[in-house]
């Protein structure tokens, strides 16, 4: 008993960080051979960005479009792994007991939830390499140096407040709710979030309304770093984000809270 | 229920345990608990509360109304949970993870895991080991569960329904891996709605039916009292004389037949023949659990696999 104490206090962060790194590896690795999720995560935002950033374009003299559209198609490449992931990943682990087993064990749930996000990271950060090459050498995008770091910087952080989103849906969702659920915000806050075309070619109370998606904020700071956005201050972006984040943690919340109570 | 005196502590135990879901009781103040060493078969039909009284020692479900206790901490204590494995009722682990990933992933859950290749061996998964779970059949699934359950050295083991949908290979297969558990010194709960699985296994058996703990005792003990024999026969005997006899544990009149439960069925018929030499048309079947729950209720309600 006492040696089983001892032997439970010392490990503690070292422990939990391997768990992590390894519920990270194989979760990465299950969704590399499940090509109905890894074919499309990573391939739409290229094959979008090419049609539409770069293809569209080539009758104008303007590299303003393919560098809008860098910033908002990376942001729409991290949008993916993120919800998907969380929303119909965590459904289905919860549907098929998978997560039950799991909280029988000693997996620290910190570990799990570090996994989930860190494979949409991976996921995020290659789409966004693969749009930079991309736009850098195809579509002739000019950036500073400092504005490609911070591009990329602002939309793999990105992947945080995106994966809560994901993660309220699939506390609560079944599995086949939850894809029916995660593709309708996929495709709507693409969308309704200036994602595929500029905001500003939507209406304008469809602009006003952009405000409660994550995305929209979430773009709108991407295109801050190349000086493209609407022109909102940094604060409100960051703070209505933030604000969202919360919400959507409380609500998962609530959702694993009502799981364990049956 | 009374328990034999014991000497040591319970490695886990429940204690005037109630819990509902809305308005069905699922457990109806049950006490039960599992010693150190043995293996106990939690035997009732479906819908008895033995999963929410597992599930319930494994902390993956809030307890409203009694006490809960494992290795003397809260279910969900994180030390619980290193000493602990579990084989719950679902449908599996991710489907696109090899045998081998899937016990990587649960080896580093502990300090001191069992090593790879025993486990593959105690489940009998080493020509398995690199095969993605969605290729398994039903078997196999079941037994990488298992493995999963062991993957930590577990003192403690919970099996819950562990050969559920397993046909009658799948089935002896993984009974011979939990006999290994029980010779390698580890306590496992199991639960089954199967008299014959609970008696193959189980140093004792506690018995549930509508979330009460209706008997407990070793298997030779349970099998006594559930009367283990239905003998059928056209006689002249009254169902009311049949009553009186002392093997018979319970008598009902069938059409022309006559149906008496008994735990000994040789005595009885001894008795009967000579009260009537005609007897007819006789067989005698081993009861099911059905008839088995009927004579341990004495309510005549039956085990009607309601909640």
């Amino acid at each position: 008993m006492a040696a089983h104490s001892a032997r439970v206090l010392r490990r503690g962060l070292f422990w939990q960080l391997r768990i992590a790194l390894l519920e990270t590896r194989f979760q990465f690795l299950g969704y590399l051979r499940l090509p109905a999720f890894a074919v499309p995560t990573l391939l739409f935002p290229l094959f979008f960005y090419l049609f539409f950033g770069v293809l569209f374009q080539q009758g104008g003299v303007s590299l303003t479009a393919p560098t809008y559209m860098l910033a908002t198609y990376a942001v729409f490449g991290v949008l993916a792994p993120s919800i998907f992931g969380f929303g119909v990943g965590l459904a289905q682990e919860r549907d098929t007991g998978a997560l039950l087993l799991k909280r029988t064990t000693p997996m620290p749930t910190a570990a799990y939830l570090f996994a989930r996000v860190g494979v949409a990271m991976i996921f995020g950060a290659v789409v966004v390499a693969s749009l930079f090459l991309l736009a850098g050498f195809a579509a002739g995008v000019e950036l500073h140096r400092w504005q490609w770091f911070a591009l990329a910087a602002v939309i793999l952080a990105g992947v945080l407040p995106l994966s809560a989103v994901g993660l309220a849906i699939g506390a609560w969702a079944k599995q086949q709710a939850a894809v029916a659920v995660v593709n309708l915000l996929f495709i709507g806050m693409s969308v309704l979030s200036g994602l595929w075309f500029p905001i500003h070619m939507l209406p304008g109370f469809l602009q006003d309304f952009a405000n409660v998606f994550p995305a929209y904020h979430l773009g709108q700071l991407a295109l801050k770093v190349i000086d493209l956005d609407l022109g909102r201050p940094l604060w409100f972006h960051l703070a209505l984000l933030g604000g969202q984040t919360a919400v959507c943690l409380a609500v998962a919340a609530a959702g694993f809270r009502r799981f364990s109570g049956r | 229920m009374s328990s034999e005196p014991h000497s040591t502590a319970p490695l886990a135990r429940l204690s005037g345990v109630s819990h509902r879901y809305g308005d069905v009781l699922a457990l109806d103040r049950l006490d039960l608990e599992v010693r150190e060493g043995e293996v106990l078969a939690v035997l009732g039909p479906n819908g008895a509360g033995k999963t929410t009284a597992v599930s319930l020692l494994l902390g993956t479900l809030t307890l409203q109304t009694g006490a809960a206790r494992v290795f003397g901490s809260a279910p969900d204590a994180a030390e619980v949970r290193l000493r602990r494995g579990a084989m719950l009722q679902v449908s599996g682990v991710p489907h696109t993870l090899t045998v081998a990933e899937h016990l990587a992933l649960f080896r580093a859950y502990y300090p001191s895991p069992l090593p790879t290749a025993r486990l593959l061996e105690m489940a009998g998964l080493q020509e398995i080991r690199d095969r993605r779970f969605a290729k398994l059949s039903g078997g196999q699934k079941q037994r990488v569960m298992f493995a999963l359950a062991l993957a930590g050295d577990p003192e403690l083991v919970f099996l819950d329904e562990p050969t559920a949908g397993l046909d009658l290979d799948g089935r002896r297969r993984l009974w011979d891996e939990i006999r290994g558990l029980k010779a390698a010194g580890r306590t496992a709960v199991l639960t089954t709605h199967y008299l014959e699985e609970a008696d193959a296994l189980a140093d004792r058996i506690a018995v549930i039916h509508r979330g009460r703990l209706i008997a407990e005792g070793t298997p030779e003990k349970i099998k006594s009292r559930t009367a283990g024999r239905v003998v059928r026969c056209v006689t002249k005997i009254s169902a009311e004389t049949a009553r009186s006899l002392p093997e018979a544990a319970r008598v009902e009149t069938k059409g022309q037949h006559l149906e008496i439960v008994t735990a000994g069925p040789e005595a009885l018929l001894r008795r009967m023949f000579q009260m009537d030499p005609g007897l007819s048309d006789l067989t005698v079947v081993g009861a099911g659990l059905e008839e088995a729950f009927l004579a341990l209720t004495g309510d005549g309600a039956g085990a009607d696999g309601g909640t």
